[in-house]
C-alpha cells in the first residue's frame, strides 16, 4: 500500500524531457532505501509551475521542489519522505498561499482517465444535484456560494442561469466558452488539459439547471490537446452514463459536442462565439436581448467560462458556505492567474480572491528576477490595466482592480520592473486589441487604430502634448460607443498608463527620452571616449555613415543622421558606447 | 406581462408599448437620436455608435437603435456629454472616409454629410487613414465604393437577410473590414441580381446606381438621335420627393411636360405597355388553366431582379415563368418596330431611354437576344428615378411650377391596371381583372382586389372564375420568395394538388414603389404613401382594366393582331436560361 506520491514534471519542453534517467534514479533509490512499496512515483503531463526546470510534488505533504537535481534525491528520501521534514534549498515556497479549487486535480491525476477522477470526487456532485437537488435548489446554492463568472466581466452565475431557467423554451443551451485568447493566460487550458472532466461535470450541472439537453464546448483550435483531452473526456462520460439518454438514472438527457474557433479573439465574446457556432461571421451584436434569454438560434442559452465551470463540482460537494467562506464580500472563491514577466517565479497560481498583489508578486512569485523593484503589475490582459506599485497592497477582487482601472479578467497577470517602459506597454496592448478588433463598430475599429498612430508617434518622439487629450477623449467614446467588451475596455491599458505614469508619456513627448529604453527611436548613442580604443568597427558598421572621425582621432556619432538602430552598440567589444 | 412601459426621456414622461426602443420611443416626444446604421426597414446592426444614450442607474452608456424601453427608464438622450462622444465618434469616421464629398454619387444627400454638417465639425482632429480600395463597377448597374463605406452593415443586411441573395458580405476584420462579394470577387461574378436595394439602404455613397445620365445628354444633343422616352409607374409617385413633393404625389403630367422640355420627341408611358404585359400574360394563364399548355402555377416575370434570381436560384421554375417580357422592354421593341413605322422614322435613329424606379433595368436591356428583338436594342438607356431627378436639377427646370401635358398617343395611353404594377400586388389584381374577362366572357362588378394590396410580406388569396377557385400568392422582397416556392415544390414532389395557380414576384420590398433605384430613405410608410399615389391613380381612370384600353385594342387591330399570335411572341416573349450563381 502506497502512503506517499511523488509527482515528477520537467518544465522544459516536451521534446527535452530529462525526467526519464531521473526517474529511473529515484527509483532505484527508493529501493535501496526500502520505500518502493511505500511512495509512488508518477510522471504527469502539467504540474502547475513552469520554467523551472524538474519539478517534484510530494503528497499528501503537498510540498514543491523546484530545480531538482539527481544529487537531491537523497536528501528528499531522507528528510521529506521519511522525516516529514522540507529540503529548504530546493523548496517552491509559493503553495503556502494558494488554495486549489479550480487545479485541484491538475497534475494529480491522469487527465485521461475517468476512473482516476471519479477516485477524487469526480461526479459526485453531479449525482448529488441530480438525485437530491431541483433546479432552483441548485440556484439557490450557487447563489449563497456566489461564484461569479471567470471570464472577465464577474457575472454571477447563479444570475446567468436564474434568467435562463425562468424564459419557456421548446430548446436551450449550454456553452463552455473555452476561447481564452489573453496573450500570456493559460489556465482554461491547463484545466481543460489537465482536469477535463471537471469542466464537463460543471457544464452538465448548468444543463440541469436550465434545462438544456445540449450543449457545446467553444474552444479555439490552437488548443490541439485540449481539444483530444475534451473529446476523450466526452467519450467516457457517455460511456459511464454521465451524458446521454437518462443520465444516471434519471430522466436528465445531454449531448455535448466540441466546436472550434478559429481563434479570433473577440469570439470569446458571449454574442460573437454564438455567431461562431452558428456559423456566421463572429462579430458582437447588440445585447440585449441577452444569450440567456436569446443566444444560440434564438434560444435562452447560458455561457459559462472554463474557470467558472470546473469550481462548480466542488462547490456542490463541500457545499456553498465552505465555498462562500473564501474569498471577500463581494467576490467569492479562488482565482487562478497566469503570473508572468519579470517575476522569478512565473507560472499558474491559485489564490483566494482578497489576498493582495504584493503577496501575488512578492510571496508566491518570489519578486523579480532582476532584483529591480517592481514598477507595475498589469493584470486582466489586453482589457485590463496597469496597476502601480504604490497600489500592491489592494485586495484582489472584481471591484478593487476596477476601481484602479484594471479588471480581474481572465486572469493574465504581468509583472513589470524598470526596464519596462508603460508607453510600450500600452501600445503593445493596444496594439492586440487593433488586431483582434472585429471591424464592425466604428468606435473600435477607427478608434483603436488611431489611438494606436498617436501612440506610435508619441514612442518616436514626435508626439505633441495635445496627444494626451486626443487619446483620453477617443477613449472615453471608445469605452462609452463601443459596441461590446473589447472596444470598451481596449483603451484600458492606455488610460491606466497615462493615469499612474503621466510624467512618463511626457518624458516621451517632451524630451523625447524612454528612460528604459525600450522605444528605439528615443535611444541615443554616444560613444564614451574613455572607454574608446578607436577600432573604428563601429564606423564600419553604421548603415547610415553618421559616425565621423578616424583610428587617429578617434570617433564621434553625429546625431543628425542617427537612424538609432544600435548597431554601434552591438558591435563595440568595449562597452564604449552609450545607449541612453 | 404589460402591454405599455412608462418612462421619461430627457424629463418628458411618455407611455410606450414594450419592445419599442428608445430610439424609436424617442421620435413620440419629438427627439431625434442621430444614428448612422439604423434603417427602420431593418433589425439594428448597432455598429455606429452615435445613439447612445445615458440611462440614469447605469454607467454605461447604451444603444438607443436596440435597448427596449423599460418601465420607470430615465433616459438622457443629449447632453453635453453625450453630443461630445457622437462628435468624437463622427470624427473618427471622417477620418476613415474619402470626405470628397464634391465629386461624390450622394453630395447633398448623404447621411454622413448632414450629420457632419449638423455637428458643425470644421477641422479634422485626427489624422487620415485611408483605405486604398479599387471601385467595382462590374455589373454596369450598381457602382460599389468601399472606400466610401462607413461598414454600417445596411447593404449586407439587406442583401442577406431581405433579400436572401447573399452577394455582399464583410471581408477582413479591424479597420481593414470592408464590404464586398464573398472571396474577394467582382460583383458582376457574384449571385448580385442588381436590385440595387444595397444603394437604396446606403447611408452614403458607398454604393450607387451607375450614373448614365451623360449617355442620355448625349443623345438628346445629337441630331441624328430621334429620342423617345418612357417613364415607368412608380417613377411618377416618387420623384416629387426630391422636390419637395407630399410623398405619393402623382406628377405624370408634369413629368410628361418635363421631359418635352429636356428635349425627348416622344413622351410614352411604360403603362400603355403594362397593359399590353396583362393582355399577353392574362392571355397566358387563360391558356395554362384551361388548355393545360406547359404548367401551373404561371409566375410573373416583369421583375429583372427576380428573373435573375430565379436564373440563379430557382431554376426548375423557368416553365413556370410568364414568357411575357418586362413593360419597358415591350414599350422598346414597339417604339422601333410600329412606332418607328407609323411614323416614318428610322428605326436605327429612336434612341429609346426608360425611366425606371429600378437599377436591375440597366442589366435588363442587355439581358439576352430577346432583348434585340426590333433588329437594334429595343431600349437604349435605363435610367433610375434618382437620375432623373438629378438630370431636372441640371436642365435649370423649375419643375415644381411645370404646367401639366398629355402623353404621345398611342404609347403613352394606359387603362388604371397599367398604373398599379408600381405596387406589389399590383401586376397581379391588372392581370385578374382581365384574366376574369378572358375565362368568363364577362367584365368583374368590381375591379378592386383589396387581397392582393398591402405591405405583407407573402398575400396568399384565392377568387372565384367561373365556378373555380384561383388560388395566388404575392411575394415581395426577394426572402419571401423560398415560402412560396418550397409549397409549390412540396405540392410537386408528392404529386398534389398545386398550392398556386398565379404567383406574383417583386424582388423590392413593397414592389416597384420601393424600387432600388428610388430616392433615399424609404420606409414602409413611404412605399404605402407611394402605393396609394398609384391606386389614386387607378381610381381616377374611367378605363380600369387592360382589355378594354382602345389604344391597346388598336395595336392589336394595326400590328400585332392578338395575344400570343406569332408576332406577339416574336416582339414581346423572352426565353429564360439557368445561369451560375457564381462565375468563373
Amino acid at each position: 500500500m502506497y502512503t506517499k506520491t511523488i509527482l515528477l514534471k520537467d518544465t522544459a519542453l516536451f521534446q527535452e524531457d530529462r525526467t526519464k534517467e531521473f526517474y529511473t534514479t529515484l527509483l532505484n533509490q527508493l529501493r535501496e532505501a526500502g520505500l518502493h512499496d511505500e511512495v509512488q512515483v508518477v510522471r504527469v503531463a502539467d504540474i502547475g509551475v513552469y520554467n523551472r526546470g524538474i519539478v517534484l510534488k510530494v503528497l499528501p505533504d503537498n510540498i514543491f521542489y523546484a530545480d531538482v537535481k539527481e544529487e537531491d534525491i537523497k536528501n528528499i528520501i531522507n528528510e521529506t519522505i521519511k522525516a516529514h521534514k522540507i529540503v529548504d534549498n530546493i523548496h517552491l515556497k509559493h503553495e503556502a498561499k494558494q488554495i486549489r479549487i479550480v487545479l485541484r486535480n491538475c497534475g494529480k491525476i491522469n487527465p485521461e482517465s475517468i476512473e482516476e477522477y471519479i477516485a477524487c470526487d469526480g461526479y459526485a456532485a453531479l449525482k448529488k444535484v441530480l438525485t437530491e437537488y431541483t433546479p432552483e435548489k441548485v440556484i439557490e446554492e450557487m447563489k449563497k456560494a456566489g461564484l461569479r463568472g471567470r471570464g472577465g466581466a464577474g457575472y454571477p452565475t447563479w444570475m446567468k442561469w436564474k434568467f435562463a431557467r425562468g424564459v419557456v423554451s421548446d430548446e436551450k443551451f449550454v456553452i463552455c466558452n473555452a476561447d481564452e485568447g489573453d496573450p500570456g493566460a493559460y489556465m482554461d487550458r491547463s484545466v481543460l488539459e489537465g482536469d477535463p472532466h471537471s469542466v464537463i461535470e460543471g457544464l452538465i450541472i448548468a444543463a440541469f439547471t436550465i434545462g438544456a439537453p445540449k450543449g457545446y464546448f467553444y474552444i479555439r483550435a490552437e488548443y490541439p490537446l485540449a481539444v483530444e483531452r475534451i473529446q476523450n473526456a466526452i467519450n467516457q462520460a457517455y460511456e459511464h452514463g454521465l451524458l446521454g439518454k437518462n443520465i444516471l438514472g434519471t430522466s436528465f438527457n445531454l449531448d455535448l459536442e466540441i466546436r472550434l474557433g478559429a481563434g479570433a479573439f473577440v469570439c470569446g465574446e458571449e454574442t460573437a462565439l454564438i455567431a461562431s457556432i452558428e456559423g456566421k461571421r463572429g462579430t458582437p451584436r447588440p445585447r440585449p436581448p441577452y444569450p440567456s434569454v436569446k443566444g444560440l438560434w434564438g434560444k435562452p442559452t447560458v455561457i459559462n467560462n472554463v474557470e467558472t465551470l470546473a469550481n462548480i463540482p466542488v462547490i456542490f460537494v463541500k457545499g456553498a458556505e465552505w465555498f462562500s467562506r473564501i474569498g471577500t464580500q463581494t467576490s467569492k472563491g479562488t482565482k487562478v492567474f497566469a503570473v508572468t514577466g519579470k517575476v522569478k517565479n512565473s507560472g499558474l497560481v491559485e489564490v483566494p480572491m482578497g489576498i493582495t498583489l504584493r503577496e501575488i508578486v512578492y510571496d508566491i512569485g518570489g519578486g523579480t528576477i532582476s532584483n529591480k523593484p517592481v514598477k507595475a503589475v498589469q493584470t486582466g490582459g489586453p482589457s485590463g490595466g496597469v496597476i502601480p506599485v504604490e497600489c500592491l497592497d489592494t485586495p484582489v477582487d472584481y471591484e478593487n482592480l476596477q476601481k484602479l482601472g484594471s479588471i480581474m479578467g481572465s486572469g493574465g497577470m504581468i509583472v513589470m520592473d524598470e526596464d519596462d517602459c508603460m508607453v510600450d506597454i500600452a501600445k503593445f496592448y493596444l496594439k492586440f486589441c487593433v488586431e483582434e478588433s472585429c471591424g464592425k463598430c466604428a468606435p473600435c475599429r477607427i478608434g483603436g487604430t488611431q489611438m494606436l498612430a498617436i501612440l506610435e508617434r508619441i514612442s518616436e518622439g514626435k508626439g505633441k502634448i495635445e496627444d494626451l487629450a486626443y487619446l483620453k477623449r477617443i477613449a472615453f467614446a471608445m469605452q462609452k460607443a463601443s459596441l461590446c467588451g473589447l472596444g470598451q475596455t481596449a483603451s484600458n491599458p492606455v488610460l491606466s498608463t497615462i493615469r499612474y505614469f503621466e510624467a512618463e508619456y511626457k518624458e516621451h513627448i517632451l524630451d523625447k527620452k524612454c528612460a528604459s529604453h525600450k522605444c528605439a527611436s528615443l535611444a541615443t548613442y554616444n560613444i564614451i571616449q574613455e572607454k574608446c580604443k578607436k577600432c573604428g568597427i563601429c564606423q564600419k558598421n553604421c548603415p547610415v555613415n553618421t559616425i565621423a572621425g578616424s583610428k587617429e582621432e578617434g570617433f564621434t556619432i553625429k546625431q543628425e543622421k542617427c537612424v538609432k538602430c544600435g548597431r554601434c552598440f552591438e558591435v563595440c567589444k568595449f562597452k564604449a558606447i552609450l545607449k541612453g | 406581462m404589460a402591454k405599455a412601459v412608462k418612462a421619461k426621456i430627457n424629463g418628458i414622461l411618455l407611455t410606450v408599448p414594450v419592445g419599442t426602443t428608445i430610439l424609436e420611443a424617442a421620435r413620440n416626444v419629438q427627439i431625434k437620436i442621430p444614428t448612422l446604421c439604423k434603417h427602420p426597414d431593418l433589425p439594428p446592426s448597432a455598429s455606429c455608435g452615435l445613439c447612445i444614450v445615458k440611462v440614469k442607474g447605469s454607467n454605461k452608456m447604451l444603444r438607443a437603435c436596440c435597448t427596449p424601453v423599460e418601465e420607470g427608464m430615465d433616459i438622457i438622450t443629449h447632453d453635453p456629454e453625450i453630443v461630445d462622444i457622437r462628435r468624437t465618434v463622427i470624427e473618427l469616421i471622417l477620418s476613415n472616409h474619402p470626405n470628397d464629398c464634391l465629386k461624390c454619387g450622394r453630395n447633398n444627400d448623404c447621411e454622413l454629410q448632414k450629420l457632419v454638417a449638423d455637428f458643425g465639425i470644421r477641422e479634422e482632429s485626427f489624422a487620415q487613414f485611408l483605405k486604398n480600395l479599387p471601385k467595382d463597377t462590374s455589373t454596369n448597374t450598381i457602382v460599389l465604393e468601399p472606400q466610401k463605406c462607413i461598414l454600417c452593415g445596411r447593404c449586407v443586411e439587406v442583401c442577406q437577410d431581405i433579400q436572401d441573395v447573399w452577394a455582399l458580405s464583410f471581408l477582413e476584420r479591424g479597420i481593414e473590414t470592408r464590404i464586398s462579394p464573398a472571396g474577394d470577387i467582382q460583383l458582376a461574378d457574384s449571385p448580385c441580381v442588381r436590385c440595387g436595394q444595397c444603394s437604396a439602404h446606403c447611408p452614403t455613397g458607398a454604393i450607387v446606381e451607375k450614373d448614365e445620365t451623360n449617355k442620355v445628354w448625349d443623345a438628346l444633343q445629337n441630331h441624328d438621335k430621334y429620342c423617345v422616352v418612357q417613364i415607368a409607374p412608380a417613377v411618377r409617385v416618387a420623384i416629387g420627393e426630391a422636390f419637395g413633393f407630399p410623398v405619393g404625389a402623382n406628377l405624370t403630367k408634369k413629368l410628361y411636360a418635363l421631359l418635352r422640355r429636356l428635349g425627348f420627341k416622344a413622351v410614352f408611358d411604360t403603362n400603355f405597355a403594362a397593359d399590353l404585359t396583362i393582355m399577353e400574360e392574362a392571355s397566358e394563364f387563360e391558356e395554362r388553366l384551361l388548355a393545360g399548355k406547359r404548367p401551373l402555377p404561371l409566375i410573373t416575370s416583369c421583375c429583372p431582379s427576380w428573373v435573375d434570381y430565379m436564373e440563379k436560384f430557382h431554376t426548375d421554375m423557368i416553365d413556370n415563368f410568364s414568357s411575357c417580357k418586362s413593360p419597358h422592354e415591350i414599350l422598346g421593341v414597339l417604339s422601333k418596330t410600329y412606332y418607328a413605322k407609323k411614323n416614318n422614322i428610322d428605326p436605327n435613329k429612336i434612341f429609346m431611354v426608360s425611366i425606371m424606379p429600378c437599377t436591375a433595368k440597366k442589366y435588363e436591356i442587355g439581358r439576352s437576344d430577346d432583348m434585340f428583338a426590333s433588329g437594334l436594342q429595343d431600349v437604349d438607356v435605363a435610367l433610375t428615378t434618382r437620375e432623373l431627378a438629378r438630370m431636372i436639377k441640371q436642365a435649370g427646370i423649375d419643375f415644381n411650377s411645370l404646367p401639366d401635358e398629355e402623353s404621345d398617343s398611342i404609347l403613352g395611353e394606359y387603362a388604371g391596371a397599367g398604373v398599379i404594377f408600381g405596387a406589389t400586388g399590383g401586376v397581379m389584381e391588372a392581370a385578374l381583372r382581365t384574366a376574369y374577362y378572358f375565362i368568363t366572357g364577362k367584365e368583374l362588378n368590381k375591379v378592386e382586389f383589396e387581397s392582393v394590396r398591402g405591405l405583407k410580406g407573402v398575400k396568399e388569396t384565392e377568387i372565384e372564375v367561373a365556378g373555380k377557385k384561383i388560388r395566388i400568392a404575392i411575394a415581395h422582397g426577394l426572402g419571401n420568395v423560398e415560402y412560396v416556392l418550397k409549397k409549390v415544390r412540396e405540392a410537386r414532389n408528392n404529386n398534389q394538388e398545386l398550392p398556386y395557380h398565379f404567383i406574383e414576384v417583386m424582388a423590392c420590398p413593397g414592389g416597384c414603389v420601393g424600387g432600388g433605384g428610388q430616392p433615399y430613405m424609404v420606409t414602409d410608410e413611404l412605399r404605402i404613401k407611394r402605393a396609394e399615389g398609384l391606386y389614386q391613380d387607378d381610381r381616377d381612370k374611367q378605363i380600369r382594366c387592360s382589355h378594354q384600353n382602345p389604344y391597346i385594342k388598336r395595336i392589336y387591330e394595326e400590328f400585332l393582331e392578338k395575344p400570343l399570335s406569332e408576332k406577339s411572341e416574336k416582339l414581346l416573349h423572352t426565353t429564360y436560361k439557368a445561369r451560375p450563381t457564381y462565375r468563373k
